[in-house]
């Protein structure tokens, strides 16, 4: 599975992409899993996942081929 | 399509209210957002801002529509620039057209409040003695 990466957290990850190889089906799984993998990821005001272009919550499911995102505290305007 | 929603590397407040204005509308209002010369007291070299733009432009259709469908807009355009911009340069304009000038004042308000809390946008501050990520932290 691809995650994409934004912002300060690509900064925090060290890439604008990272491959997860552990399986996760759930967002909340793949959270704790971007949390001990980067765990600075820990410190921002925020960090919220986006599936497929929409947020989605922790109890949402993912799916193979799914587009997702790493979304940290938004600053634009 | 009366409503227009842009990332790209260049805006001007021209384009937006070209795309708003209609006989129908007496009152554009119209916000600007420019990159600002200093941030706590500390000057700004420039900012630089990422975008995720397919999701970001999504967000930015969303916050149109409503304001379409709720808040008595008959047309909008909100359009943000991508990449370096310059102390004094324009990076956001928000451009509402309604038949009466409240409903376009208050859309326009909206609209920069609810990008800025929604659209997956990311600026860099970049200062002479280093940059940060704004609003990253708590």
């Amino acid at each position: 599975m691809k995650v994409l990466l934004f912002g300060i957290a690509k900064d925090i990850a060290g890439a604008p992409v990272i491959q997860v190889d552990t399986p996760v089906t759930q967002v909340a799984g793949l959270r704790e899993y971007l949390y001990g993998r980067y765990p600075r990821l820990r410190e921002l005001r925020s960090c919220m996942i986006a599936v497929n272009k929409v947020y989605a919550a922790d109890g949402d499911a993912l799916q193979p081929g799914d587009e997702i995102a790493v979304i940290p505290p938004v600053s634009g305007g | 399509m009366d409503l227009l929603v842009q990332i790209k590397d260049s805006i001007t407040v021209q384009e937006a209210v070209d795309f708003v204005q209609s006989p129908s509308c007496g009152g554009v209002a119209v916000f600007i957002g420019t990159v600002r010369n200093e941030t706590r007291g500390k000057s700004v070299q420039k900012l630089y801002f990422e975008c995720y733009t397919p999701m970001a432009l999504s967000e930015m259709e969303k916050i149109a529509r409503h304001i379409q469908q709720e808040m008595g807009i008959q047309r909008i355009a909100i359009l943000h620039v991508s990449g370096e911009k310059l102390p004094g340069e324009t990076v956001v304009v928000i451009a509402a057209a309604a038949p009466h000038r409240g409903a376009a004042f208050t859309a326009c308000q909206y609209a920069i409040d609810t990008l800025k809390e929604t659209v997956p946008i990311w600026k860099k501050e970049y200062f002479e003695d280093g940059e940060v990520w704004v609003a990253a932290h708590p």
